[in-house]
């Protein structure tokens, strides 16, 4: 399963609760707002390394490069797609979860 | 207009800002409507917390999601004389980030051959709290 | 509403200012300010070309004290003043060099 989440981690639980319910071996997508928890050295750190344990985290290069995050701020683990890359994980999953 | 503001008292307004800059148009709207108020030569301060922190992070480049890079406007903030920034260091540390990731706003001093001052001042929680409880119109995005 | 130039329309605000940036060319704010019965000089061209400058850099047009100011630092003191701003543009400096730039009504105008 492919999990979304588009909301800035210190302002909504979104994040939290897909690492919380998200099973290991599913796929979790960070855009628009939710690109801030990849941030390295953030209180978020410790939930995105329990993810990247079973999991795989994408964060969308769009979002990154509007918010003005390098790629060196981001948790070492987490890979970065461009739209074509959101689209075809979509396609490759056949359920999406978007925790809004 | 000016002339009737100017032989009025002068209040302390502090804009808040506590929302990310791109995910909802909050962060656009404050800072225009802190920019119209210290066109009217009010005393205008602006604090950044929580995710609004996000807003004078360096190397924002909106062209990837086809919005306007308002992020370039927060460096008239001293043309318009807004003379203190104020970002809470908390927030700041909470979200892995520090001043070097903050864009370097300045005032230039007019009366001073246009010498460049900072205008971001890094601030502990316990000094926010004094800058909030000490202005008088507190208006928040 | 809509702006006629040489048999071209172009869409405008309320108050005249072009909806689109891109639309802009040095011969729209001739006929801008012909209708407005203003001859563009080279005195104000250095004010719309200055504007569109900083629009560039800033994503902002600058309210009238915040124009007077920049401009006094670029082209000296002796044009950075109401004086000679207003003489240049009687409708307001800011309000009416940002129309003939091509930019929105400024910020911090009502």
């Amino acid at each position: 399963m492919l999990h979304i989440v588009n909301k800035s981690p210190f302002e909504k639980n979104s994040l939290e609760s897909c690492a919380r319910l998200s099973k290991s071996g599913s796929c979790i997508l960070l855009i628009e707002d939710g690109v801030y928890g990849a941030l390295v050295d953030s209180e978020t750190n410790e939930m995105i390394q329990s993810c990247l344990r079973d999991r795989s985290v994408y964060v969308l290069g769009e979002d990154i490069q509007a918010r003005g995050i390098q790629r060196e701020q981001l948790v070492m683990g987490i890979e970065v797609v461009d739209y074509a890359g959101f689209v075809k994980l979509t396609v490759e999953h056949d359920k999406v979860q978007s925790w809004l | 207009m000016s002339e009737e503001l100017q032989s009025g008292i002068v209040k302390k307004f502090l804009y808040i800002n506590r929302r990310a800059p791109h995910g909802t148009n909050y962060a656009q709207e404050g800072l225009e409507v802190a920019l119209i108020g210290a066109a009217f030569d009010q005393d205008v301060a602006m604090a950044y917390l929580d995710d609004g922190v996000f807003q004078l992070k360096t190397g924002q480049d909106t062209k990837t999601i086809g919005t306007k890079n308002f992020s370039a406007t927060y460096r008239v903030l001293g043309d318009y004389d807004v003379k203190r920034v104020y970002v809470e260091r908390e927030s700041l540390e909470c979200r892995g980030l520090s001043e070097g990731d903050l864009m370097p706003l300045v005032y230039e001093d007019e009366d001073n051959d246009w010498e460049e001052k900072p205008l971001i001042h890094i601030v502990s929680a316990e000094e926010m709290q004094q800058i909030i409880d000490e202005s008088d119109v507190l208006i928040n995005f | 509403m809509t702006l006629e130039i040489n048999g071209q329309s172009f869409e405008t605000d309320e108050e005249g200012y072009l909806a689109n940036l891109s639309d802009w060319s040095a011969e729209l704010a001739e006929a801008m300010a012909q209708q407005d019965g203003c001859d563009l000089t080279e005195n104000h061209w250095e004010v719309v070309n200055f504007l569109r400058e900083y629009y560039d850099e800033y994503q902002i047009a600058p309210a009238v004290r915040v124009l007077t100011k920049a401009i006094g630092k670029r082209l000296g003191k002796d044009k950075g003043n109401s004086r000679y701003l207003y003489e240049l543009f009687p409708y307001g400096p800011a309000k009416q060099a940002c129309k003939y730039a091509g930019l929105p009504k400024p910020t911090g105008c009502v």
